[in-house]
């Protein structure tokens, strides 16, 4: 895992930390929708879990729920509001919200934009 | 008696390819547009590369056609865009992009047609709205939006070309089979169909259908409104 956060760091050229800092940030929204909503989701998630669609295990509702809470954790952690909204949000081959190691490189771009 | 001349937009495809096709086989002379280049042609068809909301290129546009034409009979605001998305996540660029097309568009149009229209004393202006409206559809806010500014439009340049003798009136299709809904999912479909007193999917006649009556010049004593399809 620290190897694909690795090849993630240098593909989208960001320190090695931010990236795991916004896939742990990621992870520990998923776990709290877990807790707080009773969302039904893998014991073990990494940046290779599905979000949304295909196989993922969250509904529309739930989706909106994470991205807004990871939109909030960003900028409490980063001190950078950015918008992870997305025109091709419900779109299955498009969506930035695929995976968790989608939607970081989604929200690590958004975050280099400022 | 000249045959008419009618403008539409968004012919490229769908419900506005079909219309130009239509109203062809009448007989009318039939102007069209889109962004993109049409792949299709026929006699008595001419097409512009022009974005609706792009004052520039429609007011060129115009030009064009009162150089060849001379007058304009008819609008049939067609051209639109639509977003699926719920609006926590939808980018204000798409809203942006959604208002231009559907509400700047449909207002340049009619603008520039009515100019030409009062000319002659004589118009007929069709634009589109949408059951996504009466329904209150969730996760098309923009979309919804943009459609129920189009019915305000409707409204109110009613009042405002009434004295030029130009109609302007709605049509407001339920799901046809387009470009518009082929991301939105089956289940989805089959519950706005529910909704409709006649629920099955609408055709590009039926639409057809409420456009002829609006053009009709029978038809001038109807102004400002919306017809809602499928029965809602």
């Amino acid at each position: 895992m620290e190897q694909a956060q690795l090849e993630r760091a240098a593909r989208l050229e960001v320190p090695h930390d931010e990236v795991r800092q916004v896939i742990e940030l990621i992870i520990d929204n998923v776990n709290q929708l877990k807790d707080t909503q009773g969302l039904k989701a893998p014991t073990h998630l990494d940046s290779a879990t599905a979000l949304f669609g295909g196989d993922g295990f969250l509904d529309s509702m739930a989706l909106v729920t994470l991205v807004v809470a990871v939109e909030q954790a960003i900028e409490e952690r980063f001190g950078t509001n950015v918008s992870l909204a997305d025109p091709g949000a419900m779109s299955q081959e498009h969506s930035p919200y695929r995976t968790i190691g989608a939607l970081a490189d989604y929200a690590l771009k958004r975050l280099r934009a400022g | 008696m000249d045959a008419p001349v009618t403008l539409i937009t968004g012919t490229r495809i769908g419900i506005g390819r079909h219309l130009a096709e239509h109203y062809l086989r009448a007989g009318h002379r039939v102007v069209g547009c889109s962004r993109a280049p049409a792949d299709w042609t026929r006699e008595g068809y001419e097409h512009y590369e022009t974005d609706v909301a792009d004052e520039k290129g429609v007011k060129a546009m115009f030009s064009e056609i009162r150089r060849s034409y001379g007058h304009l009979d008819h609008l049939i605001n067609n051209a639109g865009i639509a977003s699926m998305n719920h609006s926590l996540l939808t980018p204000t660029s798409t809203v942006s992009a959604i208002l231009a097309t559907n509400v700047v568009g449909t207002f340049l149009l009619s603008r520039e047609a009515a100019k030409l229209m009062k000319r002659k004393g004589y118009g007929r202006i069709v634009n589109f709205s949408s059951v996504a409206v009466p329904l209150k559809l969730a996760g098309e806010a923009a979309y919804v939006a943009s459609k129920s500014a189009v019915v305000a439009l409707t409204q109110v340049l009613g009042r405002e070309l009434a004295e030029f003798g130009i109609t302007v009136n709605c049509v407001g299709p339920g799901p046809l089979a387009t470009n518009l809904i082929r991301s939105v999912p089956k289940q989805t479909i089959d519950r706005l169909l529910s909704l409709q007193a006649i629920p099955r999917m609408g055709t590009f006649d039926d639409v057809a259908n409420t456009v002829d009556f609006f053009l009709r010049p029978e038809s001038g004593f109807v102004t400002g409104q919306t017809i809602y399809l499928g029965g809602l």
